[in-house]
Formats: structure tokens, sequence, C-alpha cells
């Protein structure tokens, strides 16, 4: 419970803003290039739905030091639509992205933990975490 | 983790060496290196990681610049790497599906399966073969307590699960019919009503229904839509068409199904089939009814099971080994 920052995702744009802060945070943190790239990919999914799907919504970091673990942990939120059938979007080669492995099940690849919460009409909330090894 | 360590030593070696020689052996070693990753689940960005790290390594003078455009190339194969687990895991989903899918075809198989009776002096091939896992066609052979014999011979316009499913049932519904007297019109008009009461509009179901009084050698038969039979007269040596009248299963609540008969005298035969048959494909082309007709001609003099396989056997390989059907068909003969 370090700090929590978050970025608005309103424009396109939002989600590179998005990207740069997540990483710039995971590099604090002390993760190797490759999980960088990973949790950068991973932010760029959850902004790029809160973008197209809810059109407006904010991605949240926090870093994680507990006695013998360290991690990232982001929340993405909006207020959209909400998700009618989760155990769809989370099947593989479901993703509108037109199978191209990224999507909600690409997230959960990326990252170590994940948990999503949706209510139609109310809106999503994604929770992700990324442990230090 | 410690794999990919040794990995890593063993990846900065044959580096070094490919760098130092140019040859083949070392890029040899590069595809083996590739191949064993890929069994390890290792994805293309760690390759890439391995990659920069032996790099570094190896070159500590290494330009910043250099090392930054490695990052950024590691970057671009995030999404590939995402691509590739999703392969993995939707090929795991694939084998699952099909091992699923040949279960239910042994159980098909054991449902459906039926037994050619034994009759003094007729002689009964059959063969159905399916052309995916699950079989759209049926046949069916029972004994009346007349002791005439029926034989049935149906097709699920369309192919797999959903026609296997559809042929469960009209087998389970034939079985339930009174083995009293199986008239093939009565036995059509049941199953018509069966048909239209139970399955979708949009899938049919065509039949060909006789009976064959062994007392008086006489075949009588039905045609819900079905592929026309076919009669061998043995004394004049040619076949003719067995065809009647009928609408396909499950269309109209009353379809009627008129009733033909044929005197069958010693020698002679007769053909049902499904479309499988009369409808392979050589290359582009479909084949011709004569064709199928002098295949069984020539195989005429084998038993009558032999002559089925070896007519299979015949528009198998025709179709190189890939049937786009599932092919049915069974041959009667009066031997004496």
């Amino acid at each position: 419970m370090d700090f929590q920052s978050c970025v608005n995702i309103k424009k396109e744009w939002d989600i590179v803003g998005a990207r740069q802060l997540g990483r710039d945070i995971a590099k604090k943190i002390g993760f190797g290039t490759v999980d960088q790239a990973r949790i950068a990919t991973a932010i760029s999914e959850l902004a790029r739905n809160i973008y197209l799907y809810a059109g407006s919504g904010k991605v949240c970091f926090e870093a994680i030091d507990d006695m013998n673990h360290k991690g990232l942990s982001i929340i993405a939120i909006d207020e959209g639509p909400g998700i009618e059938e989760l155990s769809q979007v989370m099947e593989d080669g479901f993703s509108t992205s037109g199978g191209l492995g990224a999507g909600l099940p690409g997230v959960k690849r990326l990252m170590d933990e994940f948990d999503i919460v949706s209510e139609q009409g109310k809106g999503t909330e994604i929770k992700v975490v990324k442990w230090l090894r | 983790m410690s794999t990919l360590k040794l990995d890593l030593e063993n990846y900065k070696e044959l580096l070094k060496e490919y760098i130092r020689t140019k040859d083949e052996q070392a890029l040899y070693q590069a595809e083996q290196f590739s191949k064993h990753s890929m069994q390890h689940n290792i994805s293309p960005e760690e390759i890439i990681n391995i990659h920069v790290q032996s790099l570094e390594e190896i070159y500590p003078e290494m330009p910043a610049d250099i090392q930054a455009s490695m990052n950024f190339l590691l970057e671009t194969m995030i999404s590939y790497g995402l691509a590739y687990q999703e392969h993995q895991a939707l090929r795991e989903k694939q084998l699952e599906l099909k091992s699923e899918l040949s279960v239910a075809a042994n159980m098909q198989k054991t449902l459906l399966s039926t037994k050619k009776p034994d009759f003094d002096g007729i002689e009964i091939g059959a063969i159905s073969v399916p052309a995916k896992q699950m079989n759209g066609d049926y046949h069916h052979f029972v004994q009346d307590q007349e002791g005439s014999l029926g034989i049935g011979i149906a097709d699920v316009i369309g192919k797999g699960v959903p026609a296997a499913l559809c042929m469960s049932m009209i087998k389970y519904s034939m079985d339930s019919f009174p083995h009293k007297r199986m008239e093939p019109s009565v036995i059509l008009e049941s199953l018509n009503r069966v048909v239209e009461r139970n399955v979708d509009s949009s899938m049919f179901i065509t039949m060909f229904y006789g009976l064959y009084n062994p007392q008086s050698h006489k075949f009588y038969y039905s045609s819900a839509g079905h592929e026309p039979g076919y009669y061998y007269h043995h004394e004049r040596g040619e076949f003719c068409e067995m065809d009647a009248p009928g609408l396909v299963l499950g269309v109209t609540k009353d379809a009627e199904y008129p009733q033909k008969e044929q005197q069958v005298d010693p020698g002679d035969m007769i053909i049902m089939l499904t479309d499988g048959v009369t409808e392979c494909r050589q290359g582009d082309r479909f084949i011709e009814p004569e064709e199928v007709l002098e295949i069984i001609k020539k195989y005429m003099d084998l038993p009558a099971q032999e002559m089925v396989e070896q007519v299979y056997k015949h528009f198998e390989k025709l179709q190189d080994f890939q049937l786009r059907d599932d092919f049915t068909l069974v041959v009667l003969r009066r031997n004496v």
C-alpha cells in the first residue's frame, strides 16, 4: 500500500500514458525487461478495452511491498455497459481483436493474478497482479 | 527456471560458435534449440531476451543504441508470444474435443449396430463408413414375426454430430414399432410422424425401406425421397432403378408412401445405397450412377459381403481416401 497513481483513459493517447506510468513503476519495483514489456502490453490491453467499449475510465497502479513479496497491482475501472458473457470473453479465440492472442485471456496470461467484476449497465473492474520473482 | 538458465549458457555458446565459424552446424543446433524451447513452452520474447543477454556478455562494449533497439524488438514479440500461448491452449482443447468425439463415435457404433440376419438362400452384404467421425447414415435389419426381412437405409442431410444424434432417434423409434408386419409404407408413415414432431425443420432425413418375403420371394419397398435403389436381373444381366414416390421425412405430418413390389428370382440382387455412394467425386467431377453399377458388376461374383467391401475400397481410392459424405451400401442376393 505504498502509493497509488491513476491515469484517466479518454483518448487513445491516454493508453500510451498508462503504459509509460506502469512501466516506470514496474522498473522501480525491479522487474526485468521481459516482464516490463509484458506488463506494458497488459496495460495497453486493459486501457484499450476502456477506450473502445466504455468510452472512459481509469487505470490505477499500486506497488506491493509485503514482508516477502514485491509486486505490481493494476486496477482498470470503467462505468461502461459492462460485459454480458464473462465466460465468453475469457475464452481463447473469442476476442474481437480477431484471434491475435490478446484480449482478456491474453492479459491473464501476461500477469500472475487476474480478477474481474462486471455488472451490466454499471461497469467493469479488472484487477491484475504481477509478482516479482 | 534452472533449465532456462542452463539454456542461456547454451545459447551464448552456440551464438559465439556461430559468429566465429558462420557454420551450418551451429545453425542446425539453433534449430534444435528452438524446438527444445517450444517443448518447454518458452515464448519468443524470452528467446529475444536470452539473445540480448548473450550479446551483452559477448560484447560488453555494445553501443547503448543497439541495446535499446533490442528492447524495441523484444516489445514487438510480446503479442507473438501471446498468440503462441493461445495456440498451445487451443491445441490442447482440440485434442480434448477430438477424444470426446471419438468416445461418442464409439458409443454411436454400439447404439446403431445392427446384426445381419441369416436367411436360407439369401445373402446379405452391408457396409457403412462415416466421412467424419460420426455417421449420418444408418442401415438396419429386422426380422418380423411372419419371417420376412425388413431392411431400412437412411441418410440425414448433413454430416457430423447433429446428423448422428438424429439417427439415434430414428433407430429407437424403429425399435419401438411393433414387429408384427413391417409394411414399408406403414413404417415410413410412422417414422415421418416421429421426425415431424421431434426434429428441427431444417433437418431432413431420407429413407428407403424394403421388406423381403422369403416364401414368396417378393420384395416390397417404399421411399421417402431417398436415393433410388437398383435391381439386378441375373438372367437379363442388367440393372434397373427401383424408386417409389414419397416426400423426405419430417416435411408434413400426413405424407403417404406408396409401396411397390418386385419379384426376386434366383441370382437377382437388390442394391440399396446412400448418396455418399452415387455422389462420389473424382477431382471435381461427380461420378455417373452407371459407374457405380459397373463396379458392382465387376465384383459381383464375390460373396455379398466381400463385394460391398471391394466396391467401397474402389471408391475410397478413387477419392484419395478422403470420403466427402458418409458411404452406405447394402446388397441382398437371392442365391437359390
